[in-house]
C-alpha cells in the first residue's frame, strides 16, 4: 500500500511485495511462453542472436519490422508550417492528422495545427470533394490562414480525387469565402517513398503554384535556402545565422523554426515562416541551395527545368559538410568567408582536437534520414570513428549509396563500414548482436535495440520523445558541430564511467580528468 | 462564481464559438454543445448529438477505425503479433506511445511496442497485397516462433483496393493451425475511433470467443472475474487486479491490457465480467452475456469515492465471505485515502477542472477530481456516444459544460472563457494550454505517471494534480518588468 510520505508512481510502486505478488500470480492464466515456457523464451532469445538468425532475418522481404521512416503526409505537413500564416490542410481521413500532430508534438513538446477534411465511408464511395468544399471554408473561417497547404492520405490517393479540380470547385463554391485565401496542393501517396518524399512533393507543389503567374525578374542577389525535413530548429536558426553573415537576401524557403519553438505566455496558432512574398519570389533568385538533397529530388527539378535556376546541394553537417557550405555561399554571393565564421571553425577544429581520443576507433551503428547520414557519417569518419553500420530505411533508390560510399572511401576503415539501405531496425538488431559495436546513433526506437543489446544509445536523429530540448540544438554549422563533438564525446565519457564504477573491482580508469 | 453565473457564463461561451463557424457547420456543431446539471430534467446529456461525422476542415482531436482497434483492442494482447497492413504511417505513429504496460521479453514472446508493418508500396495497391500479406505471415512465424496468433489490422487503402485478408488469414491459419485474424478497420470507416473498438470486438467475438483449446480443461472457481476494458496505461489494470484479489475474488483475465491469448479465450469462465471501458467493449461483455450467460457489470475505480462504490457493487453478486473481504478491503484503504484527501484537498479545494477525453473518462474521472474537492465545469468526449452522455448525467455536481467531438477552436475558445484552473486532456492539446500559461495533465497516458485505477492509484492521481496545479513554474510566465494588468 502507498505510504503517505512518500507516494510512488508505478515505477516503484510495482516494485513493492504485494504488488510482485500479483505479478506472479498472473501467469498462471497467461499463454505467453514466459509464464508457461521461460526456458523456451531464453533459447529463441539467444537463438535471435545468432548468425543463423541474421541470415533469415535478412532475408525478409514482405514484413517491416521496427521501422525507421514515416509516410508522405508528415513531410508535407512540415512544409505547410514553414510558411507565415498557413494551415496544413490533410485531405482524406481525420485519423492521420491526430497522428501527425501526435508525432511532431511528442517530439517537439509544442503545439502542432494542421486540419483534416475528415472523409469517411460515403466520401470513399463519391469521392472527397464534398468535404474538401467545406473543410476549406470552415478552415478558413476558423483559424483565418493567409495559406492552405493541401496535402493528401493514402485513402484520398486510392481513390483518385483530383486536388487540383476539387481546389477550383471549392472555391468557386465559397461564395467568395477562399478568394483571398492561398491554396496550394500535393498529392502525397503513403505508399510512395517516406516522410522526405512528402516533404519533397509538397515543397515542389508550393513552390511551383505561388509563382504561377509571377513574370520572373532576375534578383542576381537573391539566394533561396531549402532546409529540408530538418527536425533539429536549433540548424534552421544556425544556417540563418551564417546566411545572414553573407547576405540579408538570403532567405530561408520553408523555416519551420518558430512554429514549434513559441514562448509561454500566450499561445499563437501560427509563428514565423518564410513570408508568403518571399515564397512567391524565389523564382525570380539566382540560385537554390538546397541541404537535404534527397528530401529535395522533385523539387529540384522545377528549380532546374522550369525556373533555370542554379540549384544546388550541400550538407552542412560537421566540418568538411559547413566548409562546402560557407564556401558555396561565398561564392554565390562573391564575398570573403567572414571572420566570424572563420573563428568559429577554428574553434570548432580546436574541440575536435582536444576531444579526438574518444572518437577515434569508435564502432558506430547509425540510422535516419539519407541527408542526416551523409552528413553525420562525414563528421564521424573526420572524427576517426568507424560507423560500421549504417542503415538506411528510406534510402533513395538513385545516388545516395555512392555519396556515402564516396564519404567512407575517406576513412583509412572504409573496408569495415556497412551501408544497409532499405533495411529496419529489427534488421539492425541482429548485426548488432552478430557484428557489434560501441555505440548506436538514432532516435527513440534505439531504446529497444539498447535494452537487448546493452549498446549505448546516442540520441541524435527524429524522433526523439523521450529526452526533452535536444531539437532545440544544433547539429548544422560549426556550432551544431561542437554540439555533436560534446554530445557524442561525453555520452562515450559517461559509458567510460559506466563500465569503471564498480566498487572494489574496477577502481582503476574512473578517473576525474580526462 | 456562483452556479447561475457559471451556467451564463457557459451559455455564452458556445453561443460565441458558433459564431465563428459557416452556417452549415454551425447548425452541426450547436447540437453537439450544450450546458446540463444535475438539477436539469432533461438536459444536454440527454439531447447531444455525439457519434457522428466531424465537421471537415476542423483540428479534431479524433482518431480513426485503425486507431480504435490496433491502437486500443488488439495492439496489448501481449503474446501476440499485430500487423499494421498498408502503408507505413498507422504503425509508425501508433507504436508505443499509449503506455499498455506489459511483462516480458519483447521480439521474443511478447511484442507490444513493437511495430510489424507491411510497409505498402505503390505496386501493392495497383496489383493487391494479399500475396505480400502472406508471404509477411510466413516471415513472422519463421522470425518469431513463439507469437501465440497473428492479428491483421487493416488501413485504408486494404478496403479500398479489393484484396481479401480475410481469405489470407484463413489459409495462413489452416495451413499452419496457428490463429490468424484479419480486421477490416480500415480508417475510414466510421466517425472516429469507436467503429474500430467495435470491429475489433467483433473479431474477437469470432475468432476468439469460439476457440475452447483453454478453456475445455479450465478448472473454474466460484469467485472468477475478468477485467474488461482496462488497457493497463501505466500499470492501471495491476492496481485494479490487487484490490480484486484482496476481496477474495480470482482474476482470470485482463482485457486487453497485458493480455494473452489465453486470457481472452478463457473469459467466458468467469462468473462476471467487471467492465470498466464501456465504449470501447461493452460490445463483447454484451455478448459473453448472450452466448455465455456470464453478467457484466460497470465500475469505476477512479478516486475512493467511486471505487468503494464499485467495489460493493462487485461484491453484491458474489457470497457474504467476498462481501465481508470487501468491507475489510475498503476499511484498509479507506483509511489511506482519507489520510491522502486530507494532505491535498487543502491545496486543491475549489479548484476548477476541464476535461477532453474519450472512452469513460470524460465522465468517469470526474469523481476522482470531486474527492479532491475540484470542481470539473465542463466536460467532453471525443468519441462518446449517446449512452455515453446520458451516464454523465450521474457524475455532473454542478453546471457543466459538455461538448461532443470538441475542436481545437471550441476548446481554446471554451478555456479562455470559463478559466479553468486544470486542463486535463490529450497531447495535442497540452502545450496549446501551457503556453497560456495553465496547467495541464494528460488524462489519456497519464502524462507519464500513473496508474490511476484504484485506492493506490488514487495517492498517485493527486499526488499529480498537486504537482500539476501547485508548480511553481505557472508564476514565472509574467516577466519582472511587465506592469501587473
Amino acid at each position: 500500500m502507498q505510504d503517505l510520505d512518500n507516494i510512488v508512481n508505478g515505477q516503484k510502486l510495482f516494485l513493492k511485495p504485494e504488488y510482485q505478488e500479483v505479478l506472479k500470480n498472473k501467469k498462471e492464466f497467461e499463454s505467453a511462453a514466459g509464464a508457461v515456457a521461460p526456458e523456451k523464451v531464453a533459447e529463441i532469445a539467444e537463438w535471435t542472436k545468432s548468425w543463423d538468425y541474421r541470415e533469415k532475418n535478412l532475408a525478409r522481404e514482405a514484413i517491416t519490422v521496427n521501422p525507421a521512416k514515416a509516410c508522405q503526409p508528415l513531410g508535407a505537413v512540415m512544409v505547410g508550417l514553414g510558411f507565415e500564416n498557413t494551415m496544413p490542410y490533410v485531405h482524406g481521413s481525420h485519423g492521420c492528422v491526430a497522428y501527425f500532430r501526435t508525432y511532431f508534438t511528442r517530439h517537439f513538446k509544442e503545439p502542432t495545427p494542421c486540419v483534416s477534411d475528415s472523409m469517411s465511408e460515403s466520401a470513399a464511395v463519391f469521392g472527397g470533394l464534398a468535404n474538401m468544399k467545406d473543410g476549406l471554408r470552415n478552415c478558413n473561417a476558423l483559424y483565418k490562414p493567409e495559406m492552405i497547404s493541401v496535402s493528401t492520405t493514402c485513402m484520398a490517393e486510392v481513390i483518385g480525387d483530383d486536388l487540383n479540380a476539387f481546389v477550383i470547385g471549392a472555391r468557386e463554391d465559397a461564395e467568395g469565402d477562399l478568394d483571398n485565401t492561398l491554396i496550394t496542393h500535393a498529392h502525397t501517396p503513403s505508399f510512395v517513398g517516406s516522410h522526405i518524399t512528402g516533404y519533397d512533393n509538397m515543397m515542389k507543389s508550393t513552390l511551383e503554384q505561388l509563382s504561377e503567374g509571377v513574370a520572373r525578374e532576375l534578383d542576381a542577389e537573391r539566394i533561396n535556402i531549402i532546409p529540408g525535413f530538418e527536425p533539429y530548429l536549433g540548424s534552421l536558426k544556425e544556417i540563418k545565422k551564417i546566411s545572414k553573415m553573407f547576405s540579408d537576401k538570403i532567405i530561408m524557403i520553408g523555416d519551420h523554426e518558430e512554429q514549434w519553438d513559441t514562448g509561454a505566455g500566450e499561445y499563437k496558432l501560427y509563428a514565423g515562416g518564410t513570408k508568403i512574398a518571399d515564397a512567391k519570389t524565389a523564382i525570380n533568385a539566382a540560385a537554390t541551395v538546397s541541404l537535404q538533397k534527397y528530401s529535395t529530388i522533385l523539387t529540384a527539378k522545377t528549380i532546374k527545368n522550369k525556373w533555370k535556376q542554379k540549384y544546388e546541394t550541400c550538407n552542412p553537417i560537421g566540418l568538411s559538410g559547413t566548409d562546402a557550405f560557407v564556401m558555396k555561399l561565398a561564392e554565390l554571393t562573391g564575398k570573403e568567408v567572414p571572420a566570424e565564421l572563420k573563428q568559429q571553425r577554428a574553434r570548432f577544429v580546436d574541440a575536435m582536437q582536444d576531444s579526438y581520443p574518444y572518437m577515434h576507433g569508435k564502432k558506430i551503428a547509425i540510422w535516419g534520414d539519407p541527408d542526416f547520414l551523409l552528413g553525420m557519417v562525414s563528421f564521424l569518419v573526420e572524427m576517426g570513428s568507424i560507423p560500421t553500420h549504417i542503415l538506411c530505411n528510406n534510402a533513395p533508390r538513385k545516388g545516395w549509396e555512392d555519396d556515402m560510399k564516396a564519404i567512407l572511401s575517406k576513412s583509412p576503415r572504409a573496408a569495415e563500414c556497412n551501408i544497409w539501405g532499405g533495411k529496419d531496425l529489427w534488421h539492425l538488431r541482429s548485426l548488432l548482436f552478430t557484428e557489434p559495436v560501441d555505440f548506436m546513433i538514432g532516435n527513440v526506437y534505439g531504446k529497444e535495440l539498447y535494452r537487448d543489446t546493452k549498446i549505448p544509445l546516442i540520441r541524435i536523429g527524429f524522433p526523439i520523445f523521450d529526452r526533452h530540448h535536444l531539437h532545440r540544438y544544433s547539429i548544422s554549422g560549426y556550432e551544431g558541430g561542437l554540439n555533436l563533438l560534446t554530445w557524442i564525446t561525453n555520452s562515450i565519457l559517461d559509458q567510460l564511467d559506466e563500465e569503471t564504477k564498480h566498487i572494489a573491482q574496477t577502481d582503476y580508469f574512473f578517473d576525474s580528468v580526462r | 462564481m456562483g452556479p447561475e453565473t457559471l451556467e451564463s457564463l457557459q451559455k455564452e461561451a458556445i453561443a460565441e464559438v458558433l459564431e465563428a463557424y459557416p452556417e452549415k457547420a454551425k447548425k452541426s456543431r450547436a447540437k453537439h454543445l450544450g450546458v446540463d446539471s444535475p438539477e436539469t430534467g432533461k438536459g444536454s446529456c440527454d439531447t447531444t448529438r455525439s457519434n457522428k461525422q466531424t465537421v471537415p476542415g476542423v483540428m479534431s482531436q479524433r482518431g480513426c477505425a485503425y486507431a480504435g482497434s490496433k491502437g486500443v483492442v488488439w495492439g496489448p494482447i501481449k503474446d501476440m503479433i499485430h500487423i499494421s497492413h498498408g502503408p507505413i504511417g498507422c504503425g509508425q505513429y501508433s507504436r508505443g506511445g499509449r503506455r499498455n504496460y506489459y511483462i516480458g521479453t519483447t521480439g521474443v514472446d511478447t511484442f507490444v511496442t513493437m511495430n510489424f508493418s507491411t510497409d505498402f508500396n505503390e505496386k501493392d495497391i495497383v496489383f493487391g497485397g494479399d500475396k505480400k500479406l502472406k508471404q509477411a505471415l510466413t516471415e513472422i512465424d519463421e522470425l518469431f516462433p513463439l507469437n501465440n496468433g497473428i492479428s491483421i489490422q487493416s488501413e485504408c487503402p486494404i478496403g479500398l483496393i479489393g484484396d481479401d485478408i480475410h481469405a489470407v488469414a484463413k489459409m495462413h491459419k489452416k495451413e499452419t493451425g496457428h490463429q490468424t485474424i484479419a480486421v477490416s478497420c480500415e480508417g475510414f470507416r466510421g466517425v472516429s475511433q469507436s467503429l474500430g473498438h467495435h470491429i475489433a470486438n467483433d473479431m474477437i467475438r469470432d475468432y476468439i470467443m469460439p476457440d475452447t483449446s483453454y478453456r475445455k480443461d479450465f478448472e473454474s472457481t466460484p469467485y472468477d472475474v475478468s477485467i474488461i476494458g482496462d488497457y493497463n496505461i501505466g500499470g492501471d489494470a495491476w492496481s485494479t487486479r490487487i484490490i480484486l484479489e484482496e476481496m477474495g475474488l480470482r482474476v482470470i483475465a485482463q482485457w486487453s491490457g497485458d493480455a494473452t491469448y489465453k486470457e481472452l479465450a478463457i473469459a467466458p469462465k468467469s462468473k462476471l465480467n467487471l467492465l470498466h471501458c464501456y465504449r470501447s467493449m461493452n460490445y463483447i461483455a454484451r455478448h459473453m452475456e448472450q452466448e455465455f450467460n456470464v453478467p457484466w457489470m460497470e465500475y469505476n475505480f477512479f478516486g475512493p469515492t467511486k471505487t468503494t462504490e464499485s467495489l460493493r457493487k462487485i461484491a453484491s453478486f458474489f457470497d457474504e465471505t467476498i462481501q465481508a473481504k470487501t468491507e475489510a478491503v475498503i476499511a484498509k484503504y479507506t483509511a489511506m485515502t482519507d489520510a491522502v484527501i486530507a494532505k491535498y484537498r487543502p491545496m486543491l479545494e475549489g479548484k476548477k477542472v476541464m476535461l477532453y477525453v474519450g472512452g469513460l473518462r470524460p465522465r468517469h474521472v470526474i469523481g476522482a477530481y470531486e474527492d479532491l474537492g475540484m470542481e470539473v465545469i465542463g466536460t467532453g468526449y471525443e468519441f462518446g456516444h449517446g449512452d455515453d452522455y446520458k451516464r454523465t448525467k450521474d457524475e455532473i455536481e454542478r453546471s457543466t459544460l459538455i461538448y461532443d467531438d470538441a475542436n481545437e477552436y471550441e476548446l481554446e475558445a471554451f478555456v479562455k472563457k470559463l478559466r479553468p484552473d486544470l486542463v486535463a486532456a490529450g497531447v495535442k492539446e497540452k502545450y496549446v494550454f501551457q503556453k497560456m500559461g495553465l496547467p495541464f495533465r494528460q488524462m489519456h497516458s497519464w502524462d507519464y505517471s500513473g496508474p490511476y485505477h484504484g485506492y493506490d492509484a488514487f495517492a498517485i492521481f493527486a499526488k499529480d494534480m498537486d504537482l500539476a496545479i501547485n508548480s511553481p513554474v505557472w508564476n514565472h510566465t509574467k516577466a519582472p518588468w511587465e506592469k501587473e494588468a
